[in-house]
């Protein structure tokens, strides 16, 4: 008899969501679908509201990378004040971003990897559940637990010090920044905060590289696990830098296909309209993007660590770059489409992002004064960034009384849509074909793969674009006086 | 009438708050002989006068009720009533804190006070209170009630989702001839607030930042100067409303100055 299989709700990852998969008489999968279950609705209701809000408002979508929210929407409020396209702000403006930026990416990746994706591996995927979570971390690797706690302290104190709260700051403003880094906050970054030598900027660097180690270690006698599971093919795109560094907080659209064929060329990220479109399906919140050019049937594409990976020229800190290179020469300078291979990519940028934060620390700009710029005020912003788990891309419009008349958003984990969905479909395949019965292993598998991606549903769901609306007027005869359609 | 108030009285009378004997002139109100005495009666439409808010006499509206006090035994507005010998006040009582209490929730019920993105927030006296009287659960419903967002003005925007009525921008932000920049426009629930479109024009800066200032609430903010103080430098980051810096001087936030490094919250 035909089955079908929901696993609701898909546990350790932000926001919810579920997946069913359906399978026929003869136990073959025959679909299976991550379905994102929340409606927002964001993008409606910060209509109407001024325009320097949208930063302070927009990033309660999220509780885990409100900074990412936070700083997209004042790169857009840069873009409508005239302070430039993300590079007009003024030393201390654009390197404070940058450190809470960095603060940010480092305690996202530490908590996805640590908290949410290490039990799987540390215990097998067919672990037992009570051990399989993060009090089994806790019991059985108690250093391991306290190393990823006092990483996240570190990476959500970096936040406090830039954004002036752990979660939902508001130190990003349009034009700038409302405070720079006192010498004392620095000096405790870089020596250890509250005198403690596990809390410095040192260790954070030393901790990163011992945490790819141990996923290296953990490569050397899972290989086929961490190549074969849920690896398929795939366009990746990320923004970089335009002389091709790695660069989470700025830059240009790029885009490789599984090959690594360019086929996005550095796009000014204000023409991000030109490189992709969203495709509505009727049984998830969540759009499905894609790039223009290549059509719904072959331009979608990852985004994340492995995209920004793949994408990228080189990574600018030495460290990072280093292992960049041994990522590199395992794929034989090919992209690497290897799902779990998220996890080596997250981890090289949790390196990356302690050496940014080390250096950016060491910078005198962060004292200077002159917090904010202002130029030539437009009606419409733009700004995108690399966010934790990928791409955001923030548009809004605003009239001449400085309220928002229009809100974009295509949310990082939006653009991983479709390859969740294969990926989740790959799992399923490869778990449950031919099995007489559904075991909880198999069910959690799906879930690793999901895991991957580390995904944010809860603000990756999205308005599922114009409500379609006829109206009718009819007369007291029952004839047709006038009819009006919308969005059909 | 609020000018009247201001006039130097030397005649002393003496009276009691919560069994506190204290002097004060006639002719003062309640709230301003205990604000000259230390002693914290909340408010959110009355203000005292002083360098920060720029005012050149005290507002006593008398439209928030938040100040309610029991004088001879008798519920009354303290910011209206006038001090008179051998007065009994009683002020800090937990029977009338829970009046206080049920004024701020139906306020905050009223309107559309969405605390998380008002910048207002950490220098609003509606939150202040709210914290104070430890308002943590909706005990009424909300009225979701439709509100207008007038940002067809210079250098400011009106929110009226976060207007309280208190009227202290009716009294306080007026021309040099003493003409009125803000109005009550209707009735009853209907009451509004609305901008006189021609005086508005030519606010000056310094009458556009005294608006906000003494605006209780989010409810009039300058435009594109939106979340330019940081937290730490916020009017309730270091002393509660009702704490005796607060009293002394009840305007400690000003925007824009002094941002090397502020403490985090």
């Amino acid at each position: 008899m035909a089955q079908k299989i929901t696993i609701e709700p898909v546990t350790r990852v932000e926001g919810h969501g579920k997946v069913t998969i359906h399978l026929d008489d003869n136990h073959q999968v025959t679909e299976s679908r991550l379905h994102i279950v929340e409606f927002r609705g964001f993008e409606r209701f910060v209509c109407g509201r001024p325009f320097w809000e949208a930063p302070v408002l927009v990033q309660r979508l999220c509780g885990i990378c409100p900074v990412s929210h936070h700083l997209a929407a004042a790169k857009a409020m840069d873009m409508l004040i005239g302070a430039g396209d993300g590079n007009g702000l003024t030393p201390v403006a654009e390197k404070m971003r940058r450190l809470m930026h960095y603060g940010q990416i480092f305690q996202s990746h530490v908590l996805h990897f640590f908290h949410l994706a290490s039990p799987d591996l540390l215990f097998g995927m067919d672990a037992d559940p009570e051990r399989r979570n993060v009090i089994g971390v806790i019991l059985e690797h108690p250093e391991l637990a306290k190393q990823a706690v006092l990483m996240r302290k570190y990476g959500q104190e970096i936040i406090a010090a830039t954004a002036g709260k752990k979660i939902h700051g508001t130190g990003a403003i349009p034009g700038g920044i409302n405070k720079n880094l006192s010498l004392e906050e620095r000096d405790a970054f870089l020596n250890g905060i509250n005198g403690n030598p596990d809390l410095s900027a040192d260790k954070m660097i030393e901790w990163s590289e011992s945490a790819l180690a141990l996923l290296l270690d953990y490569h050397s006698s899972h290989t086929d696990f961490l190549d074969g599971f849920a690896a398929f093919p795939s366009n990746h795109l990320s923004l970089v830098r335009p002389d091709g560094a790695l660069d989470l907080y700025h830059g240009v659209i790029r885009a490789v296909d599984a090959q690594g064929k360019r086929i996005v060329n550095d796009v000014d990220s204000r023409d991000y309209l030109d490189v992709v479109e969203e495709e509505v399906r009727s049984w998830s919140y969540m759009k499905f993007p894609y790039i223009k050019e290549l059509g719904k049937e072959n331009g979608w594409y990852r985004v994340g660590p492995l995209a920004r990976l793949n994408v990228c020229d080189f990574i600018p800190t030495p460290k990072a770059q280093q292992e960049l290179e041994r990522f590199r020469a395992y794929t034989k300078g090919k992209p690497n489409n290897m799902s779990m291979h998220y996890h080596w990519a997250r981890l090289i940028e949790t390196l990356h992002a302690a050496e940014m934060m080390k250096e950016l620390l060491l910078d005198p700009d962060l004292q200077k004064t002159d917090l904010v710029t202002k130029g030539e005020r437009c009606g419409e912003g733009i700004g995108l960034l690399e966010a934790p788990r990928g791409t955001l891309f923030h548009h809004y419009q605003v009239n001449e009384q400085d309220l928002i008349t229009m809100c974009n958003l295509i949310v990082s984990t939006t653009n991983n849509n479709e390859p969740m969905n294969r990926a989740v479909n790959a799992a399923a395949v490869a778990q449950m074909t031919g099995k007489a019965e559904i075991t909880e292993p198999m069910m959690n598998a799906v879930e690793v793969a999901i895991r991957a991606y580390d995904p944010c549903l809860s603000c990756a769901t999205h308005a599922m674009g114009q409500m379609p609306l006829e109206v009718t007027l009819y007369d007291a005869a029952g004839a047709v006086v006038d009819q009006q359609r919308k969005g059909m | 009438m609020s000018e009247d108030m201001n006039k130097p009285l030397t005649d002393l009378i003496s009276l009691t708050i919560d069994g506190q004997e204290i002097e004060a002139e006639e002719g003062q109100t309640i709230v301003q002989a205990a604000q000259k005495n230390g002693i914290y009666i909340p408010t959110l439409c009355a203000l005292h006068a002083d360098k920060e808010n720029g005012l050149k006499y005290d507002l006593a509206p008398g439209t928030c009720r938040i100040c309610t006090v029991k004088a001879n035994g008798r519920t009354t507005a303290a910011c209206t009533t006038p001090v008179s010998q051998g007065l009994v006040v009683e002020n800090d009582t937990p029977e009338l804190n829970d009046l206080r209490k049920t004024i701020v929730e139906l306020l905050f019920v009223e309107g559309n006070h969405f605390c998380p993105f008002c910048e207002k927030s950490g220098s609003c006296d509606l939150q202040a209170l709210a914290y104070r009287y430890q308002m943590l659960t909706p005990r009424f419903h909300y009225a979701f009630t439709p509100r207008k967002v007038n940002a067809d003005m210079p250098k400011l925007l009106w929110d009226g989702n976060r207007c309280i009525l208190c009227r202290r921008c009716v009294l306080a932000i007026r021309t040099e001839e003493g003409e009125p920049l803000f109005v009550f426009a209707n009735r009853g629930d209907k009451s509004t607030i609305i901008v006189d479109t021609e005086l508005i024009q030519d606010i000056s800066e310094e009458l556009a930042q005294q608006a906000m200032d003494i605006c209780p609430v989010g409810a009039i903010i300058r435009k594109e100067k939106g979340f330019d103080t940081p937290f730490g430098q916020r009017k309730y980051d270091h002393s509660p409303i009702g704490s005796i810096s607060s009293i002394s001087s009840d305007m400690t936030c000003s925007s824009g100055e002094n941002k090397t490094g502020g403490e985090k919250s």
